[in-house]
């Protein structure tokens, strides 16, 4: 049996919307090491996207032509980078989430050997995502003062997409919220050792009427959606 | 933070078992799990490795060149250290 199509394309508009996301550093991060890395973990994701939105339909014209309300990613991937402790903090809640999530998807969360085999192959890539973002997060943490100020209001200010992440995809065979769980405690752990708290407050907004998965998406992802879609708008059916 | 205040690293990969790891070049990083990961994404992305060392550029006592001459020159001169005088067995490769 093959995943539903709703299934696909969020996993697939996640991993799009972040790879692009990540994409943006390049030129502007912090130290050539550094931006290397992020870039890498862009490309990751970005194969991640092509395969899963290729079961979806055609790739191209689900990533460069679809409106803003037909992408069904969290609203926590599409974020602005904001200072580089944004970034790991988003980094290091959605790796944390992808890698458990996909764990699951390849043991048994889907009846679609296609999917599960491609989760398979993620959660190892992920798993690096994961640690980059945890290493950052010890260091920012337990850094200057400056730097754990950051790190402090990066999580505290992404908090509150962190609910969404569970809330159970369609055709997914997966205990969210053990999964939610779970996260929590990885989150915790890392925080722990950073020297951080674990935020307070909602983990989600308060208009939880709809949300990513439903189409519904935060201000600056319109912005991102023109930049990362107008030359392939400007150019229809071009090839090199 | 700029480049200029971490510390540099030299990288060595071990392309694969049974081979010594190799030289491949340097980068910067503030710790030395940070320089490990650095080098894992920017001298093995294409596989071209199974282990990684990295050392700290500033633990590596290198010759002078101003002693280039009393370190290297006197070996110019003395063919028989090389193993060139010797029959090389039938059958034996990777000499």
């Amino acid at each position: 049996m093959s995943a539903p199509r709703t299934a696909v394309l969020a996993l697939g508009d996640d991993a799009l919307v972040l790879s692009h996301r990540l994409g943006e550093w390049a030129g502007n991060a912090p130290v050539l090491e550094e931006e290397v890395a992020l870039a890498n973990i862009a490309l990751d994701l970005l194969g991640q996207a092509r395969a899963l939105l290729t079961m979806a339909g055609d790739e191209d014209e689900l990533a460069y032509l679809r409106e803003e309300r037909a992408f069904t990613n969290v609203q926590l991937v599409e974020q602005p980078n904001g200072d580089f402790a944004h970034t790991i903090a988003r980094q290091l809640y959605f790796s944390a989430y992808q890698e458990l999530l996909y764990e699951r998807l390849a043991d048994g969360g889907t009846d679609d050997a296609e999917l599960a085999a491609l989760a398979a192959k993620a959660v190892k890539e992920v798993a690096y995502h994961r640690d980059h973002a945890e290493h950052w997060t010890l260091r920012l943490g337990d850094g200057t003062e400056t730097s754990r100020k950051r790190m402090k209001d990066a999580l505290e200010g992404l908090w509150r997409h962190t609910g969404e992440l569970f809330r159970p995809v369609e055709g997914l065979d997966v205990d969210w919220a053990g999964l939610d769980e779970q996260w929590a405690r990885r989150i915790t752990g890392v925080l722990e050792r950073a020297a951080l708290t674990v935020p307070e407050g909602p983990r989600s907004s308060p208009w939880a009427a709809g949300a990513g998965r439903q189409g519904v998406h935060t201000e600056p992802f319109g912005r991102m959606l023109a930049e990362m879609q107008h030359l392939h708008r400007s150019h229809p059916g071009a090839s090199w | 933070m700029t480049t200029s205040e971490w510390p540099l690293w030299e990288v060595f990969v071990r392309s694969r078992r049974g081979l010594s790891h190799t030289h491949v070049g340097s980068l910067h990083a503030p710790d030395a799990e940070m320089a490990l990961r650095n080098a894992r994404d920017l001298y093995t992305r294409r596989s071209e490795g199974v282990s990684i060392w990295v050392v700290p550029s500033s633990a590596v006592t290198a010759s002078s060149p101003d002693e280039k001459d009393p370190f290297f020159e006197p070996a110019a001169d003395k063919p028989y250290r090389h193993p060139t005088f010797y029959e090389v067995p039938e059958g034996v490769r990777h000499l």
